[in-house]
């Protein structure tokens, strides 16, 4: 069996590594070592997510997955109900922790996203469970509950309306006092769909010619707000959560493909634009949006 | 000619979502809802009088995404806006709040629609990218509540203000009674 050792931070720094490493895996039956992670975001559960389920897929088997040892860990991953996901992708080594009932720490729980109702059901709890950490973690204004709500609506709707494939999503907020000095909420949502490039091909892929691809689909996207819909009203989702994202001095990052686009703040030292991945099937978007705790 | 007033129609969006959608959400969100909701807006439209003015009432609407602003708000608009258009309709959003406005900016914006709004304070408004001869020429016949076709001279006499009042009437952001050709505020009509 093939071992896939994962980083001891599965975060939104690493997803693009762990995707990686899923597309180069061999043939053959996969074990995603994770008994060294000691840290985990929600873009680090999407990815794994989608590392394990685009193996299986190609694979046509279950890749196994060694749950981390440090024993926090496995019982954050199932309060993020990171373990009711994994069950239907993985087989798990050892039986998860059972999540405890009534926990309230958790802004949204990896949730699958198939259906226009799931994106009613998340921005209804989001609307529920968001108010406290927004306002009172993360220092936000009441009107950026709803405002934040919007953004997971649009960023949702990714999938549906471009995809064409089932995905996931999760948020949580995190201390991060010694690299920021302030809370940050974190957003992923993660997708085994056609992506940026296959999404756009049919009706932009002319007017490139031999530019065409990844990186340029991301920025028709990204960037201009091509959409592959000639309705000029739409397009306006990735639009307005770059805007938003940008009010709040946020992060905002999508791989799609081989190539990864991002809104990068003066805090965050990540590329605008990284090409020459692996290739990944579908999109995979987080949002780093950080507190004004520190600095207004 | 006797004019004949629009008929005044009021269509209650939050629970127009729970009926359209089949749902026990209230919110505005995603494009096949905001799809549904139109729908339902132009069935209702179509069981009015003629001339109609149409009251969209957003109060009860916490959120309202971009999508669905696209479908509820400008393709609402634009599709009664041509000469082609299915009825002769009128619309005048209500219950606009603050979490409302962005996305309801940012389609007609896209759009290069106008929409008059009713805030919470009960004022009337133009949201989107009007010109400020059409701001002016509004904010005349809203003062007025009622211009006299005899009296168009006096108001709208200088030519930036003509090209205002011309815009206005295009985007459908005034009512010009067909007999007499006063013009009338949008307010005073959903005001009965």
């Amino acid at each position: 069996m093939n071992v896939l050792a994962l980083p001891s931070s599965l975060d939104h720094r690493s997803v693009d590594d762990v995707l990686d490493a899923a597309a180069r895996a061999p043939d053959g039956r996969i074990l995603f070592d994770a008994r060294h992670v000691r840290w985990v975001d929600p873009a680090g559960m999407l990815g794994l997510l989608s590392g394990g389920r685009f193996l299986r897929d190609r694979n046509g088997v279950a890749p196994r997955l060694q749950l981390p040892e440090h024993a926090d860990v496995p019982g954050y991953m199932a309060r993020m109900g990171f373990f009711r996901a994994a069950e239907e992708v993985f087989e798990l080594d050892q039986r998860p922790p059972r999540r405890a009932k009534g926990d309230t720490d958790v802004l949204l729980e990896v949730t699958p996203i198939t259906t226009n109702s799931d994106v009613h059901e998340v921005v209804d709890r989001v609307q529920r469970s968001a108010g406290t950490i927004l306002t009172r973690t993360l220092h936000y204004p009441m009107t950026a509950v709803v405002q934040f709500s919007v953004i997971l609506s649009e960023v949702c709707q990714n999938i549906l309306e471009h995809a064409e494939a089932p995905g996931w999503v999760s948020a949580q907020a995190y201390n991060w006092q010694k690299r920021l000095g302030r809370h940050v909420l974190i957003v992923a949502v993660s997708d085994l769909g056609r992506g940026f490039r296959g999404s756009l091909a049919d009706e932009h892929s002319a007017r490139f010619g031999d530019r065409w691809g990844d990186a340029t689909a991301l920025e028709a996207a990204f960037i201009h707000g091509l959409t592959r819909f000639p309705d000029t009203g739409r397009g306006q989702g990735i639009q307005q959560m770059r805007k938003q994202v940008r009010k709040w001095n946020g992060a905002i990052a999508i791989r799609s493909g081989t190539a990864r686009i991002a809104d990068v703040p003066d805090w965050d030292d990540s590329p605008p634009l990284r090409e020459g991945m692996a290739s990944f099937p579908g999109a995979h978007i987080h949002l780093l949006l950080p507190g004004m705790d520190a600095h207004g | 000619m006797a004019d004949r007033a629009p008929d005044p129609i009021r269509i209650d969006v939050g629970a127009l979502v729970q009926r359209s959608v089949a749902s026990l959400y209230a919110h505005l969100v995603t494009r096949p809802t905001g799809r549904a909701v139109r729908l339902a807006i132009e069935t209702q439209l179509a069981e009015a009088g003629e001339p109609t003015v149409s009251l969209i009432d957003l109060t009860e609407v916490t959120i309202l995404d971009f999508s669905c602003a696209d479908e509820v708000v400008a393709k609402l608009l634009q599709r009664f806006l041509g000469a082609d258009r299915p009825r002769n309709a009128f619309f005048v959003f209500r219950g606009v709040q603050v979490r409302h406005r962005d996305p309801m900016e940012a389609v007609l914006e896209r759009q290069s629609l106008v929409a008059v709004a009713q805030r919470e304070d009960g004022g009337f408004e133009l949201l989107g990218p009007a010109t400020p001869a059409e701001r002016d020429a509004w904010h005349r016949v809203e003062r007025a509540g009622r211009i006299p076709s005899d009296g168009r001279d006096h108001h709208f006499g200088d030519p930036n203000l003509s090209s205002g009042l011309a815009g206005i009437l295009s985007r459908r952001l005034v009512f010009e009674a067909p007999g007499s050709g006063d013009l009338v505020a949008l307010s005073r009509l959903v005001h009965g």
